[in-house]
């Protein structure tokens, strides 16, 4: 297969400093934000110097010029995930304004300069009101393709306070996608807060996990059966036990959830997608492969390349494919998915 | 694929009226395969039961056991923990409904129906009680060590003295080291208490120093420390805020017991107590290949953080942890279920358990989705218990 079919669907385009924004912000706020002790969102959720938030020679906020010589190289089109944390600005009328600021900047100086890339829309998704205000407001542009939400919220995403969101991204046809990180104040564990970082980072793929239960078990793919999920960033090798275990669940326990009306790994394999790093690879390939067979994952995963970030190989996993789980890994399960 | 999306809704609906027309089980692919002829073992092989609930009769029994001054407290303020965590369980005392004794009082709280209807039907071997009687999740600590005693001498003289084929857990008050310690200086070297038992959701991660005191008490008496599933810490059970449902605490208690791995392992607890054991039970295991296969990609990426972690995370789990079999994650095809047990290469680390006499209890003869080979079958349902708990 040659590598011009790739789309990559995780490339981060980061706002540099809280000045980037001031063209875009209206003036209430840029009063405020010249004024007061407000320096940009709080959350520490993926430190700049830690060793994964960026290969050897790339910048951890790499600019258009970077973007387009080293992740662009080789791929057809190229998904943004930008990550500010409007959700982490208590001020909800402030989180919705850097929101909109985030969008327009990414219009201007990334879609509107490069026409292999998309974006995807930051909203303040703690309001969710606002949030479907700033997904109307650049639904119809054909740059957009998600609204993107950290994966740490302050409620799991199947509870209905989020159905505003979602039914603006069904409006438009817009995919979502919940990526890592978030800071919204409670701790990432169910049981406290962890030391270390690295436990954050390992901590990471269970909330994944929580979001889809609460996503099949709050029945949110019943209000919203064209809703489609992409998890970005959080490792897909969990997924055949969450499966396993959650229809086990469903089985004693559906009189609790009587609109999940199937098997929850069904909603999972028809509402889900999964982008392909980090791996988290098991290191026997033949584990892997049960791993992709388990799953079907085929028709669920993504190629991504995380750009900047730095993971391990992923031709431990291309290499298990064959011609045709390639092709769809690599740029037709997306292509379907972000109707590219 | 824009097909695929936008059929969903009709579907399904065909599918559900299907569904009920067939029955409880019968929705789709997954659910027939555990239909009508679901493999039962043979019972040719003995069984140690890990995990068995035990609870006071009568509140009165419970403040029997009691200091006086703590009977008053009990009598005036019950039991107080930490709020937020309420998911009614989805039947009484997440029970059987078979389990309940004639006198009205709670399941599992009756010696004689307990042999009945688990240690004599099922000829039991050897069974391990653990009491969840709250003890450990009290806001005062004070209190909480009281009733972690009480609990402890009740186990003693009303269960492990009539029945020999039973063993208890050593009861602690968890949130305070120094006390849990001294709970397991008191029992640590009786014969009869085998682990002392923790609940999955603390108020802090298990690795964090403020436990340490009671790690040091469980390695000087060699006694493993089990983290059983449920609890309330005080803080949302996902890492993302509370869920509205039972089926999502009940089905969410893996990342859970996740959370808890990686903390003991990357906050370095087994370098400060490298023979301390730990028991996970009624967590499931087939989130623990992937699990450790994250923990591992991260500490080569990030382990530079964490300098007192030596060596890969999965050697580290592999070494020190054990695990129940209930309740068992129920793969696609049979043939999937030999391929986690592959992944896992924990062979010597499965205990079986039953969970009586909660609704989600596991017979011996039906727990495994696949008939296990002789050799796995004996280690799983006895031989591991045994090696573990010196029975």
């Amino acid at each position: 297969m040659s590598e011009s079919t790739r789309i990559d669907c995780d490339i981060h385009n980061e706002i540099p400093a809280l000045e980037t924004l001031y063209p875009y912000l209206p003036d209430h706020w840029l009063d405020y934000c010249r004024e007061s002790a407000f320096n940009g969102p709080d959350a520490a959720d993926y430190p700049d110097s830690v060793p994964t938030a960026a290969r050897e020679d790339s910048s951890p906020k790499p600019d258009l010029t970077e973007v387009q010589d080293r992740a662009l190289k080789d791929v057809e089109i190229g998904i943004l995930n930008c990550a500010y944390r409007v959700q982490s600005v208590r001020n909800e009328d402030l989180a919705a304004s850097l929101a909109a600021a985030v969008n327009q900047w990414q219009v201007e100086h990334w879609l509107e300069k490069e026409p292999r890339l998309r974006a995807s829309i930051v909203v303040p998704s703690h309001s969710p009101p606002l949030a479907a205000k700033e997904v109307d407001r650049w639904g119809d542009h054909p740059g957009f393709v998600q609204v993107i939400l950290p994966v740490r919220a302050e409620a799991p995403y199947g509870n209905r306070r989020y159905d505003p969101i979602y039914a603006a991204a069904v409006k438009h046809d817009l995919a979502l996608g919940i990526h890592y990180g978030g800071a919204p104040g409670h701790p990432p564990t169910p049981t406290g807060w962890p030391s270390y970082f690295i436990e954050d980072y390992a901590n990471m793929a269970q909330v994944f996990q929580s979001q889809v239960i609460s996503l099949v078990c709050e029945g949110a793919f019943e209000r919203f059966p064209s809703l489609r999920v992409a998890l970005i960033e959080g490792g897909f090798t969990w997924l055949p036990s969450l499966m396993w275990r959650i229809d086990k669940e469903w089985k004693g326990l559906r009189h609790n959830t009587p609109y999940v009306r199937r098997p929850p790994s069904e909603y999972m394999r028809t509402h889900l997608r999964f982008t392909i790093q980090p791996l988290d690879a098991p290191p026997n390939p033949l584990h892997l492969a049960q791993i992709l067979d388990q799953c079907g994952a085929e028709d669920l995963l993504m190629y991504a390349s995380d750009y900047p970030h730095r993971h391990d190989n992923h031709d431990i996993l291309l290499d298990l494919l064959t011609a045709d789980q390639r092709e769809k890994i690599c740029s037709a399960n997306a292509r379907a998915f972000y109707r590219l | 694929m824009t097909a695929q999306f936008d059929s969903t809704a009709t579907s399904e609906r065909g599918a559900v009226t299907k569904d009920r027309k067939n029955g409880h089980d019968a929705a789709g692919p997954v659910a027939s395969l555990h239909q009508g002829g679901r493999y039962r073992a043979p019972q040719d092989s003995a069984i140690v039961d890990t995990d068995i609930h035990i609870y006071f009769p009568t509140n009165d029994i419970l403040r029997s056991y009691l200091e006086p001054h703590w009977q008053d407290y009990h009598r005036t303020f019950g039991s107080r923990g930490f709020d937020g965590s309420h998911y009614p369980r989805a039947m009484p005392n997440a029970a059987r409904h078979d389990a309940w004794p004639e006198d009205g009082t709670p399941p599992g709280s009756n010696l004689p129906l307990l042999q009945e209807q688990l240690l004599d039907r099922w000829n039991i071997e050897v069974g391990v009680l653990n009491p969840l009687v709250g003890a450990g999740e009290q806001r005062n600590l004070a209190f909480g060590a009281a009733f972690a005693r009480a609990t402890n001498d009740w186990q003693l003289a009303e269960w492990l003295d009539p029945d020999p084929r039973l063993r208890a857990s050593i009861i602690v008050p968890w949130e305070d080291g120094e006390l849990s310690a001294a709970e397991i200086d008191r029992w640590g070297s009786h014969p009869g208490f085998v682990h002392a038992l923790l609940i999955a959701r603390t108020k802090e991660p298990l690795g964090r120093r403020k436990y340490w005191p009671m790690y040091e008490a469980a390695s000087r008496h060699d006694v493993p420390i089990a983290i059983h599933f449920g609890g309330a810490g005080g803080v949302p059970i996902t890492g993302s805020g509370y869920p509205n449902h039972y089926i999502e605490d009940h089905g969410g208690m893996p990342q859970t017991f996740q959370s808890q791995v990686i903390s003991l392992i990357f906050e370095g607890v087994f370098q400060e107590f490298p023979t301390l054991k730990f028991v996970l039970i009624e967590g499931g295991f087939a989130w623990i290949p992937p699990m450790l296969w994250r923990m591992d990609s991260a500490w080569r990426k990030l382990g530079g953080e964490v300098p007192h972690v030596t060596e890969p995370p999965s050697d580290l789990f592999r070494r020190h942890f054990w695990v129940s079999t209930q309740p068992m994650e129920e793969p696609f095809k049979p043939e999937q279920f030999r391929q986690l047990l592959g992944q896992m290469d924990m062979d010597d680390r499965l205990l079986f358990a039953t969970d009586y006499p909660h609704w989600d209890f596991d017979a011996p003869d039906r727990a495994f989705p696949v008939p296990l080979d002789k050799d796995r079958r004996r280690k799983f349902m006895a031989e591991n218990a045994r090696e573990l708990y010196k029975l």
